[in-house]
């Protein structure tokens, strides 16, 4: 699945990365603990969750994570949104519950982790 | 190459600032992004450690042809119990440390999977020093 599409199905906004929507998603995790998202390797992820700080970003830049998905309605601080941008990650924010999120990303065949 | 930070307990905002910018270095150096990964990713665990479990650390990281080794030392409580420590699940971790989206146990079991060499030495009340070997 693409980004862009995740993007159409979510309604969601585009906080930063534009250039890389077109880029395809292999899996999805969804996670409000860092020290889980850590433990994985798996390529082509989007890491969906509602724990909105800069640690967020930094776990997706060592993980080599290219998209962060924020549900629940969060908004990206300044500070998490400059170092998505400083790191070329894809963010996006979404109005819909953890639930809703993965449910519909779920049902249009986006492959979970394991 | 050697590679020298310093890490501040407590401050979740500047936390991975080191790991950061070693993945710049050794991605400069056209390392193999699976090794980058497992080096930083092994990395971050123990810079958050120092921020969360300790009271100030130093990182230095030495690069060599085929090797990264590096080595967190802190200024902490130290860890009684390395084998408990290691469990899977084990943590201490405080509320704050948890509302951050850590403390779940995981961080040294991580580091172990990730690197070649790891080697954990501490002192309880003087500090902790954990070693990171990773070879490509
Ligand atoms: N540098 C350190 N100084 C003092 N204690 C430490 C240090 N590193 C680890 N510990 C102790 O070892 C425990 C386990 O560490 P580990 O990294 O596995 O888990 P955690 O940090 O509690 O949670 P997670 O890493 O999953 O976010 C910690 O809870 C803490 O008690
Ligand atoms: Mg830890």
């Amino acid at each position: 699945m693409e980004i862009s599409t995740v993007v159409s199905l979510l309604d969601a906004r585009v906080v930063c990365g534009h250039q890389r929507l077109s880029e395809p998603l292999r899996a999805a995790f969804a996670s409000d603990l860092m020290s889980d998202v850590l433990t994985l390797d798996t390529d082509g992820l989007v890491l969906i969750t509602g724990m909105c700080n800069t640690q967020t970003i930094r776990t997706a830049e060592m993980s080599d994570i290219a998209c962060v998905l924020l549900v629940r309605g969060k908004k990206a601080t300044p500070d998490m949104v400059a170092l998505a941008c400083e790191n070329n990650l894809v963010m996006l924010e979404c109005a819909y519950s953890m639930y809703r999120t993965v449910g519909i990303l779920y049902t249009h065949g986006l492959a979970p982790v394991y | 190459m050697e590679l020298t930070y310093e890490v501040e307990g407590g401050n979740f905002s500047k936390a991975g600032h080191a790991s950061s910018s070693i993945k710049k270095v050794l991605k400069q150096l056209n390392v193999d992004p699976k090794v980058v990964k497992r080096v930083v990713v092994a990395l971050y665990e123990a810079e958050v450690n120092v921020v969360a479990h300790a009271y100030n650390g130093i990182i230095t990281a030495r690069v060599e042809q085929g090797s990264v080794s590096i080595e967190v030392r802190d200024q902490g409580p130290g860890i009684p119990d390395i084998p408990l420590a290691m469990q899977a699940g084990y943590s201490t971790a405080s509320a704050k440390v948890r509302e951050m989206g850590f403390g779940a146990g995981m961080g040294l079991p991580n580091m172990k999977k990730n690197v070649d060499v790891l080697n954990i030495s501490s002192q309880v009340g003087v500090g902790t020093r954990v070693e990171l070997i990773t070879y490509f």
